[in-house]
């Protein structure tokens, strides 16, 4: 019996997001009285996968054919349930980014495993195993009972706390039987963003909405960003009118983000809007009309013209930091 | 060629979100529903499709798991254009439960293109475009911000943390679909809603394997406190809140 993570790598290096997991999956794993497995595909290096074992790993498991260096969903699913069965996994555990969502409901039929997709907390129970995510958007909660003798759980990123256990993880290769007719789908280009903090990875989010007027006007709002660090986002009437592409889209029908800090700036906070960013920890709106509903769900608001306000945040940023 | 699209029927986006029977079910009093707008995208990219195609597209059908009371809303997909209806009659249970049903019909009624929108804008689970491509044993390719035919050959753009792909899949395939697929869904016309009455909407019993999961109660959200205004012309008492209240810079 044991815990397995899988733990998904971005050109040979793990994230924020990798050790969130395993930390995840040591608390479920002690609670249970099992260990932790975790599952590397593609080219990483020992030291990499080392990592994982201080986050609560006992073991890593790196599959590492070279058919499986680009994500196919077929023969990846095929990989998991195959190192789940292995280790007689009773919980597997997958992010629930792209990848997780790609993944996890195919391994869930091969291995009749029930999905809870989304979870936001460990499971309040173990009998009946039952777990809280979110539904509707961000705009509630579920508990969801898993009935089935194995599990899957994706964890909404930014859930738990990252705890470094100190520990050190056995390192093992795993060479998975592959099938050549899981590979009918090819990668034929890649395109990385380079250079830009991923909406993903951040802590902090800039976005911008209609009240930015013009795609012309973005760039304070660039400035903001770049002076902390930060991500850029967009409400859906910008990536609607193609001021920004569709990939800086949040809300319900874009990305749901959960950052520490979020900035609402010329965003009226539309119900849809809301749901995709309700779960960040500190959201800040500025907005010329005081009735907005972003100021019901923001923590800090200014009324007034974003164009005005950002130059001043930007300099007041500036002398925050040099003092 | 024939393209399947998945649709959820689903409420309004700007649905108040309550729940009844001690937080056990979701309140529906007075909801409007509407088609599930990844769902809506997808048809609206195939039907783009099956016009450009010439005759090479020859059938879009629409597909839903649920009980009488969605066909209001598959009604409208056909008057947006699908050509013809299946209504699984069955209660949505959960992920698992929709996706056996669709694919016990499949398995019988095979399409060459499947597309699932990537979320359900109620449940949240992502899941049943993958997991209908296993039970069928098809390839799958997700978050897919777009899709286009030239002749036999299929080419897509999924989205991934950090990029996109380009990639290429053989027919029968499933494609879980995202924003960027079509730019924006299309509207019925009146002649749409008028000639939906008479397309086919074939209603097929459950034949699909039980739920895994059990959704047992809901929480709302708790209560944000009060947002704290500042001052538009004391944009740096903002940031000292922000560096020594919030502590989030």
């Amino acid at each position: 019996m044991s815990v397995l993570v899988y733990t998904e790598n971005w050109d040979g290096k793990f994230k924020k997001l990798s050790f969130e997991l395993v930390s995840y999956a040591k608390q479920i794993a002690d609670r249970s009285g099992t260990t932790v497995t975790a599952l590397s595909i593609g080219a990483v290096d020992e030291a990499e996968l080392k990592k994982l074992g201080n986050y609560g790993a006992d073991k890593v498991l790196s599959a590492t054919d070279e058919r499986l260096n680009v994500l196919i969903n077929k023969a990846y699913a095929s990989v998991i349930a195959e190192a789940a069965e292995n280790e007689g996994a009773q919980v597997i555990i997958f992010a629930n980014n792209f990848t997780g969502k790609a993944l996890s409901p195919r391994v869930s039929v091969k291995l009749k495993a029930g999905i809870a997709s989304g979870v936001n907390a460990v499971p309040s129970s173990y009998d009946p195993f039952t777990v809280s995510k979110k539904v509707f958007t961000g705009k509630a909660f579920a508990n969801v009972v898993i009935k089935s003798d194995k599990k899957i759980l994706t964890l909404f990123q930014n859930s738990v706390e990252i705890a470094e256990t100190g520990g050190d993880a056995a390192v093992e290769v795993f060479s998975p039987a592959l099938n050549d007719a899981d590979f009918a789908t090819k990668v034929l280009d890649v395109n990385k963003i380079t250079g830009k903090v991923l909406l993903s990875d951040a802590d902090v989010v800039v976005s911008g909405g209609r009240g930015m007027k013009n795609a012309d006007n973005w760039a304070p709002l660039e400035e903001l960003a770049a002076e902390l660090g930060a991500a850029l986002a967009c409400s859906r009437p910008v990536s609607d009118e193609g001021w920004r592409p569709h990939e800086e889209h949040v809300g319900q029908t874009g990305k749901i983000i959960a950052p520490n800090l979020y900035f609402a700036m010329g965003i009226s906070g539309a119900i849809q809007h809301l749901g995709g960013v309700s779960s960040s920890k500190c959201i800040v709106a500025v907005n010329t009309d005081k009735d907005a509903p972003i100021f019901e769900s923001a923590d800090y608001g200014i009324v007034g013209d974003v164009q005005k306000v950002l130059p001043e945040l930007i300099t007041a940023i500036r002398e925050m930091k040099a003092s | 060629m024939k393209i399947l699209v998945c649709i959820s029927n689903v409420p309004d986006t700007t649905t108040k979100i309550r729940f009844t029977d001690n937080n056990t079910a979701f309140d529906a009093t007075g909801v409007q529903w509407i088609i599930n707008p990844w769902d809506e995208l997808a048809l609206t990219r195939a039907l783009e499709l099956k016009e450009a195609s010439g005759e090479a597209i020859e059938k879009i059908t629409v597909i839903n798991v649920g009980p009488q009371t969605t066909e209001p809303t598959i009604r409208k997909a056909l008057a947006i254009g699908a050509d013809d209806a299946v209504r699984i009659d069955a209660v949505p249970e959960d992920a698992y439960a929709v996706a056996s049903n669709l694919s016990s019909y499949l398995k019988d009624n095979p399409y060459d293109i499947i597309l699932c929108g990537i979320d359900s804008s109620d449940y949240n689970g992502s899941l049943v475009g993958g997991m209908l491509a296993e039970f069928l044993d098809l390839p799958s390719v997700s978050s897919v911000s777009k899709l286009d035919i030239d002749g036999g050959d299929i080419k897509l753009n999924r989205e991934i943390d950090g990029g996109s792909e380009v990639l290429s899949t053989v027919v029968p395939f499933v494609a879980i679909v995202q924003k960027g697929i079509a730019f924006e869904p299309r509207i019925p016309s009146m002649r749409g809603i008028m000639m939906a009455r008479k397309k086919p909407l074939n209603v097929v019993p459950s034949g699909g394997e039980a739920a895994l999961t059990e959704f047992v109660s809901y929480d709302l959200p708790p209560a944000k406190s009060a947002c704290k205004m500042v001052d538009a012309e004391n944009v740096k008492e903002l940031v000292d809140l922000l560096h020594n209240e919030a502590k989030a810079i």
